[in-house]
């Protein structure tokens, strides 16, 4: 069966931004979940990665669909 | 007769019920529409100042006002807390078991400091965001002799430039009580700079440099080790306190989880322009509680409730209500005792701080006072 990805949103993110986004879906979901973060700032492609390597998840997709840079993260712990 | 029903007595929730009274005014009157506010306290907080209270400078006095003073005579007051929101028979059931009927629903409920989310935080570190939390942090501060005092951020939080202002203005404080060289000043952060929006912290950190005080960038706190005084990152990074102040994580109000309405941190999906409850016409979401990606902070809720009650007037007289929230927040950023900036951005535009200055520093003391206007409606 396909996993599940949660999409966060945060197009238009300023305070408190993609990672932030990202930081806190990973913190309330269960360990296994796959957050797939949409952001419109092309910074989020290197800080969310740099971040998610720091924090031992896994960087499962980093990509870009029509200006829009969507990275999945698993939470592994 | 419409009712509507508002959940929260909050900087949102207030101005909501007030702008939609004054445009009502003849049909409230009439008693064609009805304006109902549950709220669980019978005073209106304007939370701003907690930080001001950590120094001595405000007290719990200056904060509050009875909410009945603040909302418009044409608007029911129900003091109570809701206990669930049951969406599909349209109701709020109260802790007392008093069940309320809308036909339209304003959710202002708000979010809560959730300290019990990181062990040993209740018992080892400080807080200023409730009233007991910033009392007792006065108290520390009182009592504080010099040695390692360590600010540190949980996510997510409200009122997202408040760690950047204690952390400016507990170092003055400190100078100013002749501890400045007794102590060392640590800022965390949870990403990979000292603030989230860019512009911020390229101002910020060459400024905390140039004030000795040590930053810790990627750091979200895990665990506080009350005996030892130290506190863990999830990255690994371990560090030493003697005084610790957290901006604890934050969870959207307990109603939300009990209503089966929120996701996992019990905030509420929301259409992040129409303000609308994903799936549900007649629900608005405004302020903390929604699960939009904008700053936890009472100009979000304001500049979102100018919108909900534009929109909701205009469909109680039978318009369609289509006025879209574009993402605007403003913040005022206290840079030490004496000085303050400010940031406004929306969904399409960046902030850009200007340079502090002593004006906008009283132009902030003077909006703490003028604040009652805003809940009323009028600024």
């Amino acid at each position: 069966m396909a996993e599940t990805v949660k999409i966060v949103d945060a197009r238009g993110s300023f305070c408190p931004g993609p990672l932030m986004e990202l930081i806190k879906g990973i913190r309330q979901e269960p360990v296994g979940t796959i957050l797939e973060i949409w952001s419109s700032d092309q910074g989020s492609a290197k800080d969310i990665p740099e971040w998610v390597q720091r924090a031992k998840h896994e960087l499962v997709k980093n990509f870009e669909e029509d200006g829009v840079y969507k990275i999945q993260v698993k939470k592994l712990r | 007769m419409p009712q509507v029903v508002i959940v929260g007595g909050g900087t949102g929730g207030s101005i909501v019920a007030n702008q939609m009274a004054r445009q009502l005014n003849k049909e409230l009157q009439d008693g064609t529409v009805s304006i109902s506010v549950i709220a669980d306290s019978p005073d209106h907080i304007y939370q701003p100042l907690f930080l001001y209270l950590a120094f001595d400078q405000a007290t719990p006095q200056d904060m509050r006002k009875p909410e009945r003073q603040i909302l418009d005579r044409h608007v029911r007051l129900i003091s109570g807390e809701a206990n669930r929101i049951d969406a599909e028979a349209q109701r709020v059931i109260l802790t007392d078991g008093t069940s309320i009927p809308y036909d339209y629903l304003v959710i202002a409920t708000g979010s809560r400091p959730a300290p019990e989310q990181i062990p040993g935080l209740v018992e080892g570190g400080h807080q200023f965001y409730t009233e007991d939390g910033a009392i007792q942090l006065r108290q520390a501060l009182r009592d504080f002799s010099g040695g390692r005092l360590v600010v540190t951020v949980g996510v997510p939080h409200k009122c997202p430039v408040a760690p950047l202002e204690f952390t400016f203005m507990v170092q003055e404080w400190l100078k100013t009580r002749g501890l400045g060289d007794k102590t060392e000043v640590v800022y965390t952060y949870p990403i990979g700079r000292v603030h989230s929006i860019e512009s911020v912290a390229n101002w910020a950190a060459p400024v905390l440099e140039e004030r000795h005080i040590e930053t810790h960038t990627f750091f979200n706190m895990e665990s506080i080790d009350p005996e030892t005084h130290t506190i863990t990152s999830l990255e690994g990074d371990t560090l030493s306190y003697d005084l610790l102040v957290a901006i604890p994580p934050h969870v959207g109000q307990d109603v939300i989880g009990r209503s089966g309405l929120g996701d996992a941190g019990q905030w509420i999906p929301t259409d992040r322009h129409t303000l609308q409850m994903i799936g549900h016409d007649n629900i608005f979401v405004l302020g903390d509680a929604t699960n939009l990606p904008i700053s936890k902070a009472g100009s979000t809720a304001h500049f979102e409730a100018d919108v909900v009650a534009a929109n909701l007037v205009h469909r109680l007289r039978g318009g369609l209500g289509m006025m879209s929230y574009d993402g605007k927040v403003f913040c005022f950023i206290e840079t030490g005792l004496k000085e303050a900036t400010y940031i406004t951005f929306d969904y399409d535009h960046p902030p850009v701080p200007s340079m502090p200055t002593e004006m906008i520093h009283l132009y902030k003391l003077a909006y703490n006072r003028m604040y009652w206007l805003t809940p009323a409606g009028l600024l």
